[in-house]
């Protein structure tokens, strides 16, 4: 069975249907492409055959993308030497797509068949770019579908000729959106954005792309012709001059030149556009396959697409039966428990939100509202939708309420005490088989679990704010958590669409004791004397999306404050106050951070973030001697990544995906390193112990490698090889 | 080694380099053939007298683009045996022209050379001839391009210059050049652009607004905000190679800012013995010449590491030098000359400069080492420093002494 067959009707439209055996959407695959080519050589060569209709078989989508495998397959296919495996397998691919492209017309666009594209729907990736070498797209009209090249979002870029043919189609300012930012658009807005052509009610897709195929179109594309001229000017034309200046600018000021991807398409495209296309095809595959040899690339790829969507679709689960969630109650109405709420209730489950007053409960579920309008006014919601949405939460007092619940998620006040009495309160109306799970980011579950009568379903579920936006979900077992508990919270996860990391019970858990250590060496920096702009745009310039005293800011002072109090009270005379003094300095002065409009940073009338807070210079002067950028990104960098391989060695990450994933979408660590534990494999365990050793040295014991990192460097191990979670499962 | 010694020194009026400017009319060869005519009937230059002519020119396209220096002498009366050099360094062309000319001299390569440069901004856009580096994304990004605004706004930040003190050196170049200008000062250099009929097209430097002040200028939109910090956003670019700073101090507009203009310079430069041939009696010898690559993201910097070179190289001091010119590309550039050689204000550019006459790219180099000259010899003074910024990080000097 192949995935590409030919049918030809009697009027003699050939309707070459891809269908991918044994998935439910098309992925290009090696065979694919070799059966797709033989198929049209075969109806160009036909003479019976006036024309060709790539469709899909299955019912509402063209194609998801392209089976990774492919790239690893180019790679090993020359030898020991990946780059030239890579071009050449790009430009066979390239060959196959440019073939459809011309139709078979000669070199004077003589001749030739038509080539139209019927979309049932969706197209991503090579699942678009195979469409966009097709003469004519018509797309199902499918608002639910979703068009485009999403490539950039996982560190790689559009590299089977889908960046030379938009770029095209549509000019370099005119395609960044697409190329640029991955911007994908339902079939109506990718039509009236110039990457298809026609939008078609779905049981009319086939007749309209007969018609057109019958019609006898022209088919020779505008930059086959002579005299094209790129929309918006090439690059040296007056026009395309500024926007090629302010293109190249704009993408090193926003990826702070650690994307290898978005510098490499921009290339691409830049060099592309004074050349004929197949010229400009070659560049896009060289440029491609710079790419693809990059370890970001790689590291991103496997984080950010394979090992995330691995974790969504339960990689770690313990193999019980299925524990979706019907009926979930959330104690405690605040930001946490509202968001909780709103997010279950658009999932489709019923909602029992309580809080001490009625006022507190309606006030959580307000919040849903608030969030729907918003919604249904960014039309990205339906007020039909509002309505089920709120129509599935019982803001409510009552805890009797919560008969019936499979689930509950507690998100009071962070308190020992209040949590264990909510527990046993709502332990007397749901009993103890309901899974209980506790919302916290810093107290220990194990302790919490003595509260619960049954700590084998007592479970922590670490949701990060806001939690509608954030996407990641640590779920936390205690000592004595049992596995229906973490397959419970691992399908409500999946019902509310976030990707959870399984960890075990430590202080702070996985994000936090990661992201603490890095806030904490900003502040320490601050202290020493170095230059907080130093400090801010170091990190920045590392891919941490926000700098050390800008995430203080944002989490607040006073947070950090009660946390510090809180850890010395657990650790005592093991407890670092490095920090504390600046910490509780700046809580004195009342800056407590965003929501007193005043922090490390100053803020106007309106709250919006302006330069650094002059008084920090005033307290901690600037030393004569600053450290230089290296060596600030380093600090900033270990703070994290030592935590994580801490964690590691701990046994708190029981797979280092959950560790690089965690990162990236928990606290935002350097997309581009695909996480932490994929840095230290990128810059090598024997470099990594040996720098970081050195700034130990220099700056405390707290840098000095962890005994696995030494382990490590001394084989000269990487944690992907040693902690292969492919191998282990 | 033979000595090089300058001999002559001319240049046109400046015209603004606008559709309404006087020089607007003027092809670049034909303003080209007017100054090297000039520099042909002052000295009395018949037959093959010159080895070359090197000309400077920052936008080497269209009416400038075709090795303009051959079609400038073709265009002139000079003798077809002398050949043409076009030459670009950006805004140090024509000081280039000069100090390659005066390095072939010293080598023994000819006796005699006019060296020069010109640029009708007005008529070919600055920016016209492309550039790979402002353009393609991997050269861009690799050194972190800016446009030079932006660098000169990243001086005064990086270097504490703050808008006020920029326009204070905007006010005193127009009331330094109203004041040259008043006690005819240019009067040896300049040569007025005449028709073909021999009527006069322009005789002043026409960019000059003497009645400016700081209010005036207090008045005046930073030029390069919005590039920097909106669209799109190039400060981000700066603020990654110069992390240590917080945001870029947007300082610099068109009041301290050099002016676009259209405008041509030569400097008739030879040996001893090339003015023994010609009865020429030598004005100043050049002592030494140099440049210099600089971080191409702060850009202008320039003046001073090439300055320190060619202190190094000639083995002289800051305390040598009487009077200086350094071009007023931007205030900032300026200011940090003098912030890093602890040089006073009255020694530079005291007959004004670029802010208030105007900076013809190609031809800058070339008229700021006749300024400098005409001035030694007006306030009889013996050695000079003249030295530009140049774009894509470059800075370089030329010293002249009096004989």
């Amino acid at each position: 069975m192949t995935d590409f067959t030919l049918k030809t009707d009697a009027d003699g439209v050939a309707i070459i249907t891809w269908d991918t055996v044994g998935k439910s959407m098309n992925v290009m695959n090696q065979q694919g492409f070799l059966d797709l080519d033989a198929l049209i050589d075969q109806a160009l060569a036909d003479d019976t055959i006036k024309g060709v209709i790539l469709t899909s078989g299955k019912p509402d989508s063209f194609a998801g993308g392209m089976d990774l495998n492919i790239i690893a397959k180019m790679k090993e296919s020359a030898g020991d030497n990946p780059a030239k495996g890579l071009m050449n397998g790009l430009m066979d691919t390239h060959k196959i797509l440019r073939k459809i492209e011309r139709g078979g017309m000669d070199d004077k666009n003589k001749g030739g068949k038509p080539i139209a594209c019927a979309m049932q729907g969706t197209g991503l990736g090579i699942g678009f770019e195979i469409p966009l070498a097709c003469h004519r797209i018509f797309v199902a009209d499918n608002p639910k579908a979703k068009i485009g090249l999403p490539e950039i979002m996982v560190g790689i870029f559009p590299g089977m000729g889908g960046t030379t043919r938009v770029t095209r189609m549509l000019g370099a300012m005119g395609a960044s959106p697409f190329l640029l930012e991955g911007k994908l658009s339902n079939p109506q807005k990718a039509k009236s954005a110039g990457l298809v052509h026609e939008v078609v009610p779905a049981d009319e897709l086939l007749a309209a792309a007969k018609a057109w195929v019958l019609s006898e179109p022209k088919i020779v594309k505008p930059w086959d012709e002579k005299g094209y001229k790129m929309p918006g000017g090439a690059p040296y034309h007056p026009a395309g001059f500024m926007t090629f200046v302010g293109a190249s600018a704009m993408v090193n000021g926003n990826t702070k030149g650690v994307y290898p991807a978005a510098k490499a398409l921009l290339s691409a495209v830049y060099e592309g556009a004074m050349v004929p296309f197949d010229t400009a095809l070659k560049i896009e595959a060289r440029w491609f396959t710079h790419v693809l040899m990059n370890p970001s690339s790689a590291n991103m790829i496997r984080s950010l697409f394979i090992n995330k969507e691995a974790l969504e679709k339960g990689a770690v689960r313990p193999d019980v039966a299925d524990e979706k969630v019907k009926k979930v109650g959330v104690i405690g109405a605040g930001m946490m428990g509202a968001g909780i709420a709103l997010v279950s209730a658009m999932a489709g489950i019923e909602v029992v939100l309580i809080d001490a007053k009625q006022e507190s409960a309606d006030k959580g579920k307000a919040y849903a509202e608030a969030y729907m309008d918003k919604g249904i006014a960014r039309k990205k919601a339906t007020p039909e939708k509002k309505e089920t949405v709120l129509g599935l939460i019982n803001a409510t007092v009552d805890y009797d309420a919560l008969k019936g619940c499979d689930l509950i998620v507690e998100a009071v006040f962070e308190d020992v005490a209040v949590k264990a009495e909510v527990t046993k309160k709502v332990q007397a109306v749901v009993g103890p088989d309901c899974i209980f799970a506790t919302n916290t980011s810093t107290l220990p579950i194990t302790e919490l679990a003595k509260a619960s009568e049954s700590a084998e379903n007592f479970i922590g579920i670490h949701f990060f704010s806001p939690v509608e936006k954030m996407m990641l979900v640590e779920i936390i077992k205690g000592q004595e958590t049992g596995d229906r508990a973490v397959a419970k919270a691992l399908d409500f996860t999946r019902q509310i669409r976030k990707t959870p990391i399984v960890v075990n019970d430590a202080r702070f858990f996985y994000a936090n004791r990661c992201i603490i250590p890095y806030i904490n060496e900003g502040m320490r920096m601050v202290k020493e004397g170095v230059n907080p702009a130093l400090i801010e745009n170091a990190a920045k310039l590392v891919g941490m999306p926000l700098g050390p005293l800008q995430l203080v800011d944002e989490t607040s002072i006073d947070l950090g404050v009660k946390i510090a109090k809180a850890t010395k009270a657990a650790m005592g005379d093991a407890y670092d106050d490095a920090v504390d003094e600046i910490l509780f300095w700046m809580a004195d002065e009342g800056r407590l951070g965003r929501k007193t409009n005043a922090g490390f940073y100053a803020y106007n009338d309106k709250g919006k973030r302006q330069l650094l807070w002059d008084g920090l210079e005033a307290k901690y002067p600037l030393a004569d001697d600053q450290p230089d950028l290296t060596e600030v990104q380093n600090r900033l960098l270990f703070a994290q990544v030592l935590e994580a391989v801490r964690a590691l060695e701990e046994d708190v990450l029981m797979d280092i995906r959950e560790g690089d994933v965690g990162a990236i979408l928990g606290w935002g660590f350097a997309p581009w390193s695909g996480g932490p534990l994929s840095w230290l494999d990128m810059v090598g365990t024997p470099w990594a112990a040996e720098t970081t050793n050195a700034l130990a040295e220099q700056h405390g014991e707290r840098f000095k490698a962890p005994d696995l990192l030494e382990d490590m460097a001394a084989k000269n191990q990487s944690f992907y090889g040693r902690f292969n979670p492919a191998k282990a499962a | 080694m033979a000595e090089a010694y300058i001999y002559d020194a001319v240049r046109s009026p400046r015209g603004k380099g606008r559709k309404d400017g006087s020089l607007h009319e003027v092809t670049a060869a034909r303003l080209s053939a007017n100054i090297l005519n000039a520099v042909k009937s002052r000295n009395g230059l018949e037959g093959h007298a010159v080895e070359d002519v090197i000309w400077g020119n920052a936008t080497q396209v269209m009416e400038q683009g075709g090795c303009l220096a051959r079609t400038a002498v073709l265009a002139s009366e000079l003798d077809e045996r002398i050949p043409g050099l076009s030459i670009n360094r950006f805004c140090a062309s024509g000081m280039e022209a000069v100090n390659l000319a005066a390095n072939q001299i010293k080598g023994g390569a000819g006796m005699g050379y006019i060296a020069g440069g010109v640029e009708m901004m007005g008529r070919v856009p600055m920016g016209s001839d492309g550039a790979a580096i402002a353009v393609d994304p991997s050269i861009a990004m690799d050194s972190y391009f800016v446009p030079q605004g932006i660098s000169a706004d990243i001086i005064a930040t990086e270097y504490g210059f703050t808008r006020e003190q920029a326009d204070q050196l905007g006010v005193e170049s127009q009331r330094r050049a109203k004041a040259a200008w008043d006690d005819n000062r240019f009067a040896k250099s300049i040569v007025p652009v005449l028709d073909q009929n021999g009527l006069e097209i322009l005789s002043h430097d026409e960019y000059m607004r003497p009645q400016t002040d700081m209010q005036s200028l207090g008045g005046l939109n930073p030029a390069f905000q919005a590039m920097g910090e909106v669209m799109p956003g190039f400060d981000k670019v700066a603020l990654m190679k110069y992390p240590h700073l917080e945001k870029v101090n947007h300082i610099h507009h068109a009041g301290n800012s050099s002016g676009i203009v259209d405008g041509a310079a030569a400097v008739l430069i030879g040996s001893k013995e090339f003015g023994e041939a010609h009865g020429l009696k030598p004005r100043a010898r050049i002592r030494a010449t140099a440049k210099i690559g600089t971080d191409p993201t702060i850009m202008l910097t320039g003046p001073v590491p090439v300055t320190e070179h060619i202190m190094k190289q000639s083995g002289m001091a800051i305390s040598d030098i009487d009077l200086f010119e350094v071009n007023e590309a931007f205030a900032s550039v300026v200011l940090r000359f003098m912030q890093a050689f602890d040089v006073d204000n009255s020694k530079v550019n005291v007959n004004g400069g670029s802010i208030a006459m105007g900076h013809p790219l190609g031809a800058t180099g070339a008229i700021i080492i006749g300024t400098l000259l005409d001035e030694l010899e007006r306030s009889d003074k013996e050695v000079g420093l003249a030295t530009l910024c140049v774009a894509s990080g470059m800075g370089a000097a030329t010293i002249i002494e009096r004989v």
